[in-house]
């Protein structure tokens, strides 16, 4: 992932809010990025510029060679189906839906069938040990559980990159230390990891640290020596 | 999991915010089911009546309106019998079966019932020139033979007897009663009755027609017009004419013959009927246009609703990789299934509802029409749909970002 100059700008009563200000960046494949800063220095914004969320004002994402802002909204939406993976600070599972079903949406929307996508869900409900939650719905299962189950969702279509929004932020320090071992597995796989903190704890267990400042990234951290990976 | 799933649990999620747009639907289809089903089957009533009755032609005063005479078969102005000559005498065309008649109110055992004065037909023959004028010399079959008595007889072989003896004799004294009137004096055939001060013989009693005819008391014209002490009067005459003659201006030619009276034939009194049904059609078309229209606004309202409450979740499925597609399809599926759903329950509501009120408040007999199904579905899904399709967009359209704030 490259970003190039990139800047985003909101208007707010009448006032231009710069969000990011020309910020490049290259994200190798296989890193394990965290991002910190304080609030609303355009951590969430980096994030979803890189998730193909959020058009920039200027400058441009790249992600394996393509430029992803000059894809169409469909065409990005199939990049994401195929290629990331969102976790995020309140894990945003479907209320109404068990663990089971949460976690066939994205194979649902890749168009696995019926029975693929029940098999490929409960092996990775297993892998977060939640093998005996498969029918408990969101609001029966624990903080921990729940984010477990978002990252178990994540995994379902075997992203490149993984973009985790403060996955801790809400737990306790003993499931916040489970969910970033299961983050740390996914980077031992080879997937990207881009992760935004404000937990220093958290951002320790990644290889380098971004860390941004009024929408400009002040500290680019250390290139790890030795990449492995896909993306 | 597929579309439908998804749909269907979040249906049942909040099923109970759906179910004031369900019920909206529901009440409109049916109304609209109930109303269709009920006029169908008035309608056809109609027009059995109409075919029953054949193009008779009914000569009034001027001044009584058709509805005084069908609502009361009785009325209070009159006209001379000698209408009755001038109409045999005249050298009219498709006139078969005059049939005079007078009736006048009366009260027996405290109960009320009509003396209707008919003139049988040795009346008629009794007077060679009419005889003449060809009136009772035609063919007793074909166009203008169906209703050669007063009162709408039903013909099964005790009445054609009961009607041929009427229309063959009555003497002075002799009288024929309705069903009703048996039953509620007491009388059968022989029994004597004293009416107005007069005593008749009851000839025979009418079998039940159903008809205002079974509480009528009929007696020779003339005897009873004795009994009213008007003269030489009569309230009505009812002419079988033929249909082609009619079609061809017999209305107007007798209009002609007696200007002093109003001629209306049957036809336009069904006629009148089938308008009032036609407007109390528009009348419902209306009535269905508000329920649509709110009905619609309540699903457009929920769906609106549905889609701010479910900002969060859209954004999750976008950032999952939904495309816009998808997310329209999910809104216009629950639409869907809310318009068939409402389609059906509404169908069957309605027909229940027109199955047990048609015959109250239309006198009909009604029956489910399965056809009405296909209609009901129709209009419930496309309203539903209608009424969806700009929340859907809007839930497409959703700017991923705004949805997910904490991102």
């Amino acid at each position: 992932m490259r970003l190039e100059s990139v800047s985003k700008s909101y208007q707010h009563r009448g006032r231009t809010v710069a969000a990011l200000d020309n910020a490049s960046l290259d994200i190798p494949a296989g890193d394990f990025v965290a991002i910190v800063g304080p609030s609303g220095s355009g951590k969430s914004t980096l994030l979803l510029v890189l998730g193909g969320m959020l058009s920039p004002s200027t400058g441009k994402v790249h992600l394996n060679g393509h430029s992803l802002y000059e894809l169409s909204p469909n065409q990005r939406a199939e990049v994401r189906r195929q290629k990331v993976g969102f976790v995020f600070q309140t894990f945003n599972l479907v209320p109404y839906l068990t663990a089971l079903e949460n976690v066939q949406i994205p194979l649902y929307l890749a168009g696995v069938d019926g029975p693929a996508q029940k098999e490929r869900a409960t092996a990775l409900l297993e892998r977060v040990d939640l093998g005996d939650r498969l029918d408990h719905k969101p609001p029966e299962l624990s903080i921990g559980q729940q984010q477990r189950v978002a990252l178990a969702r994540v995994l379902a279509n075997d992203p490149e990159i993984i973009l985790a929004d403060e996955p801790t932020g809400n737990l306790d320090p003993e499931t916040g230390q489970q969910i970033l071992d299961l983050l740390e597995q996914m980077n031992r796989e080879g997937r990207t990891v881009v992760m935004v903190t404000h937990d220093p704890r958290a951002a320790a267990r990644a290889k380098r640290t971004l860390r941004l400042q009024e929408g400009r990234i002040i500290s680019n951290g250390q290139l790890p020596t030795a990449i492995g990976g896909r993306a | 999991m597929h579309l439908r799933k998804l749909v269907w649990r979040e249906m049942f999620e909040r099923k109970n915010q759906l179910v004031t747009s369900f019920l909206a639907i529901l009440l409109g289809i049916a109304v609209v089911v109930s109303i269709k089903n009920i006029t169908f089957y008035s309608e056809k009533a109609v027009a059995a009546q109409l075919e029953a009755l054949g193009a008779n032609v009914l000569i009034l005063p001027k001044s009584v309106s058709l509805q005084d005479y069908y609502s009361a078969d009785m009325q209070n102005d009159e006209f001379p019998e000698e209408y009755v000559q001038r109409l045999a005498m005249s050298d009219l065309q498709g006139l078969d079966n005059l049939s005079p008649k007078l009736s006048l109110p009366v009260k027996l055992k405290e109960r009320s019932f009509t003396l209707t004065g008919i003139l049988p037909k040795s009346e008629f023959q009794a007077k060679a020139m009419w005889a003449g004028a060809g009136i009772l010399s035609r063919p007793a079959e074909g166009c203008g033979t169906v209703a050669d008595v007063p009162g709408a007889f039903r013909p099964t072989a005790k009445e054609t007897l009961v009607r041929q003896r009427v229309v063959e004799d009555l003497g002075d004294t002799e009288a024929l009663i309705g069903a009703d009137v048996a039953v509620l004096l007491g009388l059968k055939e022989g029994d004597r009755l004293d009416v107005l001060g007069h005593t008749f013989t009851v000839t025979a009693v009418l079998p039940q027609t159903g008809t205002v005819d079974d509480s009528r008391i009929f007696a020779h014209l003339h005897t009873v017009q004795e009994m009213a002490g008007k003269g030489p009067v009569i309230n009505a005459i009812k002419i079988v004419g033929c249909c082609k003659e009619i079609s061809g201006g017999l209305v107007q030619k007798i209009n002609r013959l007696l200007p002093e009276a109003k001629v209306v034939t049957v036809t336009q009194v069904v006629d009148t009927q089938v308008k009032t049904n036609g407007m109390m059609a528009r009348l419902s078309l209306i009535f269905l246009g508000i329920i649509v229209l709110v009905g619609g606004a309540s699903i457009a309202n929920y769906m609106f609703a549905n889609v701010y409450e479910r900002r969060r979740e859209i954004g999750t499925l976008m950032a999952l990789g939904a495309g816009s597609t998808v997310i329209l399809k999910m809104f216009l599926l629950k639409a869907l299934l809310l318009g068939l759903a409402g389609g059906i329950c509404g169908y069957l509501l309605g027909t229940v509802l027109a199955v047990l009120l048609g015959p109250r408040l239309a006198g009909i007999p009604v029956l489910p029409m399965p056809m009405l199904v296909l209609w009901a579905l129709g209009i419930s899904v496309v309203i539903a749909l209608a009424a969806s399709y700009f929340p859907a967009r809007r839930a497409a359209r959703l700017d991923p970002c705004a949805t997910l704030q904490e991102v």
